[in-house]
């Protein structure tokens, strides 16, 4: 066998691994959506769900699930899916797990202008997620200049970010402290994320995002991954840097503001999504369909441990902040003690 | 042997006695300027809020007298005024010892982890075990503080380097988060008495009465006085560990009597008015450009503009947002936050 024969026979296990990688998550995320749809107060058979999800009327079922659970779940599934999109995106040409938007103030600058936008000024959704988009892009270029000073060092960014973000989720307690009246449901979606009451008003939007900037994001994956060897390298291999790093930014921060206007900073989906999706995937190639997909997992799961293993019900940003900020913690100490730079 | 010890601008080539009584004037000539503006900032605080006061009432009212309705509005913005102040100048201190004995200008116990986990102590204490007394509430929120306190300091303090201000920093926005979930977890489910928790989540001096603020107290002073016997400690330890255990300073027990009074003074703050984030960043900074670099003159001047801060802080929030209130917690963040980026942006990145 010439070498050239082992190189291609192990490039195409290596990518036909990853596949399979791949596929096993999104088997998760079908199984999961699946239950979402099926445990509630009354159990509905895989048979019944499914004929509501086609379209039948069947009785007690079809207003259940397909009005109450339905939503819930695809709203579940976009969010999760956007913030690990997103989430990696950044990690990936930040090269940092911890600058992730939901450390560095994106999200916080999302879900403060959402707040605005739905107390004070009473918009409807599509603008809420209008105001939340041009926030999110206002934060992220705030947070870069500020740290920009002879070059972007990723400890700075991260801690000018930490900064911002303090700033912004007080600006954020602040509106729905002087709210009419301190609504809980809704303080709890926007000071720490939930897909309660969701409606497939409130869903359009972050669909139609999705559909749109997901896409566009996969597309950037390949020459976002060669960005890793820097920016000379990557331009030698025929990459437009700041075209694919432009590109891949607004993506990203769209996403994650559609995303936060839909169901409010979930916590550390977006930090969470790229490191798990690094662990189950080979290495090798690009994570973010991967990261999303288990972005989603992650969200749904979380979604039904908070709405069904407890005595009380919990709103699903509990759930990924208890399970995430631990995480947090472990990889600080693993990053310390490798003695790598954070 | 203080001499010695004495911060950089005491050794300065010119150091001489003449030199150090010049700066020691001045010092204590800042020090009174700021006790002054404390003092009209207190003034401010008794008069200003929801509803106008005249002066003549504010007299009136100081002297004893609650019959009119702006009397008793005096009356009852006086104890808020005493708990802003004592809880400013606890954080203040807070800040400044925290900053010196881990050598790293971004220590606050807010941004640490350290209210947050005083915060959670108490949330899990009245949820769980019926805790009621604010004498209970300082003894849990001080146990909370020392077990978040070393948690991050273990946390930031692994491998190379030991504990730079970006591990730490990091450490403490993780603790933190974790803290606010499980505290959100605890409050979720006790609806009922969602609003009245809320004041932990945010940190505010508006529900202050004279008896809880007194009960407290003598946490306050055995914390001040624990964070006073450490103050040669920490102009020493200002040089290193090992030039300081070289000069003779006992270094293992300046950091645990240090370590002590913050997370007492902590604590205690912490059971007072809530988390408040950013005072003790934000006032060691400006202390050092007015009082200088010796803990000895830092101490007390931390005290005095923290006081002045934060209840500037809740006179602001009071006025801005009339008839409503901004939770003084908000307002300090806002201040807080700028001056946190400003520094991050004037170290060097290899020193984060």
């Amino acid at each position: 066998m010439s070498t050239l024969d082992v190189v291609t026979t192990g490039r195409v296990r290596r990518s036909r691994a990853r596949l399979l990688a791949a596929l096993g998550i999104a088997v998760g995320v079908v199984a999961a959506f699946a239950i979402s749809l099926m445990v509630g107060h009354t159990f509905y058979g895989p048979g019944e769900v499914l004929r509501v999800v086609l379209g039948e009327t069947v009785p007690g079922a079809s207003f259940t699930v397909g009005e109450l659970r339905l939503p819930r779940a695809v709203l579940a599934l976009l969010v999760g899916g956007a913030l690990g999109m997103a989430g990696v995106t950044f990690q990936t040409m930040l090269h940092n797990a911890l600058a992730s938007p939901d450390i560095i103030g994106v999200s916080a600058g999302a879900s403060a202008a959402a707040v605005f936008a739905i107390v004070v000024l009473h918009l409807d959704q599509g603008l809420v997620s209008l105001f939340a988009v041009v926030a999110a892009l206002a934060t992220a270029l705030a947070i870069y200049v500020l740290s920009y000073q002879d070059g972007v060092a990723g400890t700075r960014l991260i801690l000018i970010g930490i900064g911002i973000a303090a700033m912004l989720h007080s600006v954020v307690s602040y509106l729905l402290a002087g709210a009419a009246a301190w609504d809980l449901p809704a303080a709890m979606r926007w000071m720490i994320g939930s897909v309660n009451d969701a409606e497939w008003s409130t869903l359009a939007p972050l669909a139609i995002a999705v559909l749109v900037l997901g896409p566009v994001l996969v597309s950037q994956a390949g020459n976002l991954r060669l960005l890793q060897f820097g920016d000379d390298a990557a331009a030698a291999l025929g990459v437009r840097v700041e075209r694919t790093r432009v590109i891949s930014i607004l993506a990203a921060v769209g996403l994650i503001a559609f995303a936060t206007a839909a169901a409010g900073p979930v916590a550390f989906v977006a930090f969470l999504a790229g490191p798990i999706a690094a662990r189950i995937v080979p290495a090798g190639g690009s994570l973010i369909v991967p990261a999303g997909l288990v972005g989603a997992l992650l969200v749904l799961g979380a979604d039904l441990v908070g709405q069904w293993a407890f005595d009380a019900r919990y709103p699903v940003g509990v759930i990924t902040g208890a399970c995430g900020a631990p995480y947090l913690v472990y990889l600080l100490v693993r990053t310390n003690r490798s003695g790598g730079s954070l | 042997m203080s001499a010695t010890l004495a911060p950089p601008s005491d050794t300065s080539p010119s150091g001489t006695s003449a030199h150090r009584r010049t700066s020691a004037a001045r010092r204590s000539a800042w020090l009174a300027v700021s006790l002054v503006v404390l003092g009209l900032i207190g003034v401010a605080s008794i008069t200003f809020g929801a509803r106008e006061i005249a002066w003549s009432d504010v007299v009136s009212a100081l002297s004893g007298n609650d019959e009119t309705l702006a009397e008793a509005a005096v009356a009852k913005r006086i104890p808020r005024t005493f708990l802003a102040m004592l809880v400013g100048a606890a954080l203040g201190v807070v800040g400044a010892v925290m900053q010196g004995l881990t050598r790293n200008p971004l220590a606050d116990p807010g941004l640490l982890g350290i209210t947050p986990g005083a915060s959670l102590a108490v949330v899990v204490g009245m949820a769980f075990f019926g805790l009621g007394s604010p004498m209970g509430f300082t003894w849990v929120a001080i146990g909370g503080a020392a077990v978040a306190a070393v948690f991050v300091y273990v946390v930031g303090s692994i491998g190379r380097g030991g504990a730079t201000p970006l591990k730490l920093t990091l450490a403490g926005a993780a603790v933190s988060a974790a803290f606010t979930s499980l505290i959100s977890a605890v409050l979720l489910p006790r609806i009922d008495v969602m609003d009245s928790f809320r004041f932990w989540q945010i940190g505010g001096v508006g529900g202050a009465t004279a008896e809880r603020t007194l009960q407290v107290l003598p946490f306050l002073v055995v914390g001040a006085l624990l964070s006073a016997a450490s103050t040669t400690g920490l102009n020493a330890l200002a040089l290193g560990d090992d030039l300081a255990a070289g000069l003779g300073e006992r270094v293992v027990r300046t950091r645990v009597v240090a370590a002590l009074g913050s997370v007492t003074l902590c604590g205690a703050a912490t059971a007072l008015a809530g988390p408040i984030a950013f005072v003790g960043l934000v006032v060691p900074h400006a202390c050092r450009l007015l009082a200088g670099l010796d803990h000895r003159w830092l101490l007390p001047s931390c005290a005095v503009v923290g006081a002045g801060l934060l209840t500037l802080a809740d006179v602001l929030g009071r006025v801005v947002a009339r008839p409503d209130e901004i939770d003084v917690g908000i307002l300090t963040a806002l201040i807080g936050a700028p001056v946190f980026i400003a520094i991050v942006r004037r170290q060097k990145a290899r020193a984060l």
